[in-house]
């Protein structure tokens, strides 16, 4: 009988593997397509399409397709440009969006309440919309350079940055975390004597590594993987363009399959990076906050 | 006294010099070909030439996606950002002079009387703008294929009827050689299906918009004769002589080339490829389905933006690089048609004898503007999900009356746009 129940156990140990074996296999696919197909000349790349070759470094492998993408694109500078403008916008994100959580969640104001609402009701609104008036506005804009005053903001890095440091899905992940931290914490620190920025920096802010890390990757990824509308027309100059835009390199009229799989494997790069180092951090933050992705 | 010449003589030279040797006013612009290293070169080139070649004008390029192109136009367009010389698509200079992002272009008539009737982009009867090339589409088919299915070869003179060319798909479908018997290039859901696509609705008799008037679609997009193309259309893909929308863009850039189409209906940018992998290909003329054989004309083409300060300048780039040996140059690069015959005969692929040559004429003789409004940014995508709806076996008239509708809408929301009704 006990023997029976090994194999039993034995048996689903093997069956709950295999199960999650092909599903790791399915997620997995896609990647593995693009970094076999970054391999392959377009021909090859093509006629592999229709079998299961399509996902194996097989036939005329190289990395011509990496030299060739090099060629036509500055990629090396459209990376650069997405991660710097990813990494500005996140930090300063973090921080402002979280002291406007802390104040809407512990500070008594008029309008609190409403104010947030209000903030929170911009999420229903597609970016879209707004497009267009954000264009014209930022298209106006004074700035104080090193020359003095000038007006207009488009072929720049911040107005890559600034009209998206504020946004109400990264407060309300704030707001929600900040809820359910344990108010006696807070009271202890007014009771001490600690002024809110000293409870914000020194209480608050140290608890908050899950919802850092959850905001940090849902904006990073958005930053970087979805930038596509709003630089196209806010900027015009290849020194400043993102990734995103930088794709539109690679579809002319014959398209160069090779190169596109070649550049999205070399984009793809720095998030693989990001998630391998807070890989950590990303389970726990969701096992925290329940939000998928 | 003597010094004190010498002295106001070297201050009057240095008050004169810098204004004898005065720096070129720069002239920006914008061109849809970033990414394309061989088209890149040769505008570079084109561009350095003419700042080497005058002391007025400077040119500075800036090239971008083509497929973000118009929109990155229209927005500088919003945000008072445009360059003075731009780049702009054949059957969208309208809508682009129409809205006042361009300004006429001033060219003597001279200079562009020999130029292909596709690569001159006219609105309200003035030039805005002119091609250093112009595309064609053929239907592609290999000679031994039509031997084997004993097929007449059509010609410019004498095209395929409907009737021969719906003979020569059956044939080829019941030979049993072929997974399809024609390939259309489906998967391309963009301004592929009316630049292809329309000149058989206009061979039927049919058209997009009213052409006279440009202020309705009613009885051309939903008459008899569009009817009439639209169950034809239709037939094509239920009798399964070509693949459908959801064909892969593989078995389109592959599927003529290695034999698994008889017929393909293909632009001339992918003549080049073919004719290195099929040695007997044959590009043939439109067939004719009683009001006459078409192809689609208008490609890119250069032209100068409302906002400009210095049209004369740009005009001037703009007359330099259609010299024929950089129009030439294009073609032989990128393999498309030049503008005009001198350019031609200087070309390896379209000069008498060359293996492109059947695309000059088709070109010159059975070209036809797709509708020169600036509701055609509309009616292009109207006309587009039409075509794909039918395809996929929407009723024909119900189909083509909203799509009627829809444009109709559009013209009158837009106050006709622009056309003397």
């Amino acid at each position: 009988m006990a023997t029976i129940s090994r194999d039993n156990r034995g048996l689903r140990l093997a069956v709950r593997y295999l199960v999650l074996v092909l599903v790791a296999l399915v997620f997995a696919f896609p990647l593995v397509f693009m970094i076999v197909s970054s391999l392959k000349p377009t021909a090859q790349l093509l006629s592999d399409t229709s079998s299961l070759r399509a996902f194996l470094p097989v036939g005329d492998i190289s990395l011509s397709n990496y030299t060739a993408a090099f060629q036509r694109a500055p990629i090396g500078r459209f990376v650069l440009n997405s991660v710097f403008v990813t990494v500005v916008t996140v930090t300063a994100s973090l921080f402002l969006c979280s002291l406007a959580a802390f104040s809407f969640t512990y500070l008594k104001w008029r309008g609190n309440g409403l104010l947030l609402s209000i903030a929170l009701a911009t999420l229903i609104v597609p970016f879209e919309t707004i497009a267009i008036p954000l264009l014209l506005f930022v298209s106006r804009l004074p700035w104080l350079g090193l020359d003095g005053i000038e007006y207009g903001w488009l072929n720049t890095y911040r107005v890559q940055i600034i009209p998206w440091i504020a946004d109400a899905l990264t407060i309300f992940l704030f707001v929600q975390y900040f809820k359910d931290l344990p108010r006696e914490l807070i009271e202890a620190a007014r009771a001490e004597g600690a002024s809110w920025w000293q409870i914000y920096r020194r209480v608050v802010m140290p608890l908050s590594g899950p919802v850092l890390a959850t905001a940090a990757i849902l904006k990073s990824l958005k930053m970087y993987n979805e930038q596509y509308l709003w630089p196209l027309i806010v900027v015009q100059d290849e020194a400043h363009r993102p990734i995103m835009v930088g794709l539109g390199y690679f579809f002319q009229l014959n398209v160069a399959w090779g190169e596109v799989m070649a550049y999205l494997s070399v984009i793809t790069l720095p998030v693989l990076a990001f998630y391998l180092v807070l890989q950590r951090a990303f389970i726990a933050s969701i096992a925290s906050t329940g939000v998928k992705g | 006294m003597r010094k004190t010449s010498l002295f106001a003589a070297a201050l009057l030279a240095s008050a004169v010099l810098p204004h004898t040797a005065h720096a070129q006013t720069e002239l920006s612009m914008w061109y849809h070909g970033a990414g394309n290293e061989v088209e890149s070169k040769l505008i570079n080139k084109i561009v350095s030439d003419f700042n080497e070649s005058q002391s007025d004008w400077k040119v500075v390029i800036e090239s971008f996606p083509q497929s973000s192109y118009n929109d990155s136009v229209v927005a500088a367009a919003l945000a008072g950002n445009l360059p003075d010389i731009i780049d702009v698509d054949g059957p969208v200079m309208p809508n682009w002079a129409w809205s006042g992002y361009m300004q006429p272009l001033p060219i003597e008539e001279s200079v562009i009387e020999n130029f292909l009737p596709g690569a001159i982009g006219r609105w309200d009867g003035k030039v805005y703008s002119v091609g250093l090339w112009d595309a064609a589409v053929a239907l592609y088919a290999r000679e031994s294929t039509l031997e084997e299915l004993g097929l007449r070869r059509p010609t410019l003179e004498e095209p395929w009827t409907g009737e021969e060319f719906m003979a020569a798909l059956k044939a080829a479908k019941d030979s049993g050689n072929y997974k399809f018997a024609l390939d259309l290039g489906m998967n391309d859901q963009g301004e592929w299906y009316p630049y292809a696509f329309a000149p058989f609705l206009w061979s039927h008799g049919g058209g997009i918009v009213d052409r006279d008037t440009y202020q309705t679609a009613e009885g051309v997009l939903n008459g008899e004769a569009a009817i009439e193309f639209g169950e034809w259309w239709q037939s094509l893909f239920e009798e399964g002589y070509a693949p459908g929308t959801s064909e892969a863009p593989a078995d389109q850039e592959r599927g003529f080339i290695e034999g698994d189409f008889a017929f393909q209906w293909n632009g001339n940018w992918r003549a080049v490829a073919t004719l290195e992998e099929v040695d007997d290909v044959v590009f043939l003329p439109a067939p004719d389905f009683g009001e006459g054989n078409y192809i689609g004309g208008g490609s890119w083409q250069f032209g100068i933006s409302a906002s400009s300060d210095n049209p004369e300048g740009a005009a001037a780039f703009i007359e330099f690089a259609l010299q024929d040996k950089y129009l030439a140059a294009f073609s032989d690069a990128i393999g498309l048609i030049p503008s005009t015959p001198g350019a031609a005969a200087m070309t390896k692929n379209y000069a008498e004898g060359g293996p492109l040559e059947a695309f000059f004429a088709l070109s010159e003789q059975q070209a036809r503007l797709r509708p020169v409004t600036p509701g055609y940014v509309v009616q292009s995508k109207v006309f587009t999900k039409a075509l794909a709806d039918i395809a996929n076996g929407a009723d024909v008239g119900d189909t083509l009356d909203a799509a009627v509708d829809e444009i109709d809408a559009d013209i009158k929301r837009n106050q006709g746009y622009g056309h003397e009704g």
